[in-house]
């Protein structure tokens, strides 16, 4: 059998320049924007990034050692998301989840504390990076099976809807989990039924090593949403203010009860699947150039271009800030390092909520 | 009041009971609203409680399971129903990898309240994809309850305490069992996390333990073995994961003989799980014949009548088997 090849002709109804890092890399256009909100939004990026930078540099000396799956270059499409979302709000994550529960509001020392393994951790210890938990913000649960929580975001919404709150459920997942069959039973319970749902598909084009080309016959995952006859909307995942406004709207739709959305944010990942290397050897087209390439397509510098323009954000204001953030993050640090670990008996605790016979 | 009810009537009672008292009780699956409403064990409810809370479903048994564990997150007690066990292994991850793990991997933060009901709908040539009983699969699993009812009372009380516990319960129950019938008093809200096994037939000469129809087998062929003079005590599992050894080693410990009978398959399953508790238990030396157990051959079901006839254990089975270990 001949090996699968990425075919060099462009599909014509797939994701187009949107998939080309030498597109797309102007600073964003902010008029008629809210320039705090805008600041706000950058400086969450900037959390963002600074902590998975760290957690990258901690795996690498083997501080920390659960699997880390970072989101280093796709921060716009977890912030411009979450701002749409109130802690009534049910949005669950996956595998590559630190920026979702960040952009929410999750606490920064609960998850330095959760990545070392310790008891004060987001998930008491118990989850490691890939199990994240912050219900208080609206954040309800990240797992590692890779479509594993989007029936549960689509049981969320079911419930909302049958107790008649206008709270939307939210499932995070990427291309890769395109080609698991639950999705299609889920966006189609979802359309069939009405629900507050918001699909929202990362596109990093890449599932671990596998570039998308080598695994689905067209690049744009917005094709299933249409499929299932479910409003869509396609953008550049490392355009905030493109998120955000496609965000909006399909969040207010889903809110006023009139049914789910589906979000495909292109973006990139500058690490590799796991851990803090840049991977660059593995796929067909992820290369030194590429990654290059996609890095000028950064979505914080392209908002803090625009807000530098517009004299609203300068360079000492963000040397300012990222201060701050190395301030903040020593010391989450510091406290997760001398923080205990799980008592031993918490081993056979919370296997089951109400207590086991013996 | 006492009155006499069948099985499938408990469980009809049982979603009639928590509907109309518990409000934040839904029903999701396939057949829900169908004219044969799941061997009649559900039948109008659908009429009485609202399409908006016994909702019929796609083909979607991945993703009905999933909701219910979603849906249990926020305050609903979600019922979802897979009416033969063979389609809800399109469920295993959500039922596996998200129900059963959700409360330990997360802190005991979060814990899906959700039952899980499938059948176990045997016989009538339906053969090897309609036709399992997987209930030792899900018994291996920390993290999930099973829950295998024997008698009408239990279909419905465990039933109940099935939806009401704050852990994830897989329910089964057997078709086979659908017209047994029991006097009944009210309804009894029992805490799951405290049932277990019960001794429902007393004796001295050999434990049978089983679950679900492996009682009545046991029962049946205690009854025809007291005409030659043995005294069989059967017990009755009820709830197999977590399970509760403890009454069948006390039980052995008095007849010294025990058989063990289930309707899943020999190889890791619920048999020789019991038989395994029991003799890393109790002294070799003290039994009187050697621990037996008696499942159904270690093959997919078969179709065609006569080859039924032969792959399911039969009342005379478990006689023959009761008379070489005592005799």
């Amino acid at each position: 059998m001949e090996a699968r090849k990425w075919i060099e002709e462009p599909h014509r109804e797939g994701l187009g320049d949107l998939a080309d890092p030498q597109k797309f890399r102007h600073s964003l256009l902010i008029h008629n924007q809210d320039t705090n909100k805008l600041i706000i939004q950058l400086e969450k990026m900037l959390l963002i990034r600074a902590v998975e930078e760290r957690i990258a540099e901690l795996v690498s000396t083997r501080e920390v050692n659960c699997p880390c799956h970072l989101s280093v270059g796709q921060e716009g499409v977890a912030v411009g998301i979450a701002q749409h979302l109130t802690p009534q709000d049910r949005a669950f994550g996956n595998h590559r989840s630190h920026s979702h529960y960040l952009a929410m509001g999750g606490n920064v020392d609960s998850l330095f504390a959760e990545v070392f393994g310790k008891k004060t951790g987001c998930s008491k210890g118990m989850g490691g990076s890939m199990h994240l938990f912050a219900g208080d913000v609206g954040f309800h649960g990240s797992v590692p099976i890779v479509a594993g929580t989007i029936p549960l975001a689509v049981g969320a919404a079911l419930s909302a809807k049958l107790s008649g709150s206008d709270a939307v459920g939210v499932a995070f997942f990427g291309d890769g989990a395109c080609e698991e069959g639950i999705v299609h039973e889920s966006l189609n319970f979802a359309s069939v039924m009405k629900l507050p749902m918001i699909f929202v598909v990362e596109n990093n084009l890449y599932s671990s090593h596998m570039d998308i080309h080598l695994r689905q016959p067209n690049d744009s995952t917005a094709r299933f949403a249409k499929a299932h006859h479910m409003d869509y909307r396609v953008i550049d995942g490392n355009d905030v203010i493109a998120v955000d406004e496609a965000a909006s709207e399909l969040i207010r739709r889903a809110r006023a009860g009139d049914g789910p959305g589906f979000l495909e944010a292109v973006t990139y990942r500058w690490l590799g699947h796991v851990g803090g290397s840049a991977d660059i050897d593995v796929g067909i087209r992820r290369s030194v150039s590429e990654l290059a390439n996609w890095k000028e397509r950064d979505p914080i510098r392209r908002l803090f271009k625009a807000l530098e323009n517009n004299q609203v954000y300068s360079a000492s204001m963000l040397q300012a800030y990222q201060d701050h953030l190395d301030n903040l993050i020593q010391s989450a640090v510091k406290k997760a390092k001398e923080d205990p670990w799980p008592d031993p008996e918490s081993l056979y605790e919370n296997v089951y909520y109400s207590r086991a016979i013996g | 009041m006492k009155r006499t009810i069948n099985y499938s009537q408990g469980i009809w009672e049982a979603f009639d009971y928590v509907l109309a008292n518990y409000p934040e009780t839904f029903i999701l699956g396939q057949g829900v609203w169908s004219p044969w409403y799941v061997g009649s064990s559900m039948t109008d409810l659908d009429k009485k409680y609202g399409k908006e809370r016994v909702i019929d479903s796609p083909v979607s048994e991945g993703v009905c399971t999933g909701i219910g564990v979603g849906a249990s997150l926020f305050g609903h007690r979600p019922i979802i129903i897979h009416p033969r066990m063979d389609f809800m292994i399109l469920a295993m991850d959500s039922i596996v990898n998200q129900a059963a793990k959700w409360s330990y991997m997360l802190g005991g933060q979060a814990n899906p309240c959700v039952t899980i009901r499938s059948i176990i709908n045997r016989g009538g040539e339906q053969g090897a994809q309609h036709s399992q009983a997987l209930h030792s699969w899900f018994a291996h699993i920390p993290g999930l309850r099973v829950v295998m009812p024997y008698s009408p009372k239990d279909a419905r009380d465990l039933l109940i305490a099935s939806v009401l516990s704050n852990d994830p319960v897989l329910y089964i129950d057997d078709r086979w069992l659908y017209e047994q019938e029991e006097e009944v008093g009210d309804v009894e809200e029992l805490d799951l996390s405290k049932q277990g096994p019960r001794v429902i037939l007393e004796g001295k000469d050999i434990t049978i333990v089983g679950a679900s129809y492996s009682c009545l087998l046991g029962l049946e062929a205690a009854k025809q073995l007291q005409k030659e003079g043995f005294s069989c005590e059967v017990i009755d599992l009820r709830v197999i994961n977590p399970l509760d050894i403890s009454p069948v080693i006390k039980s052995v410990r008095k007849t010294k003989r025990v058989l063990a009978l289930d309707g899943g398959w020999k190889n890791c399953g619920l048999a020789g799980e019991v038989i395994a508790s029991i003799v890393e238990n109790i002294e070799p030396t003290s039994f009187l014949s050697k621990p037996a157990r008696l499942t159904i051959p270690d093959v997919p079901a078969p179709t065609s009548l006569e080859l039924e006839k032969k792959y399911y254990p039969s009342v005379e089975e478990v006689c023959h088997l009761i008379r070489r270990c005592i005799q």
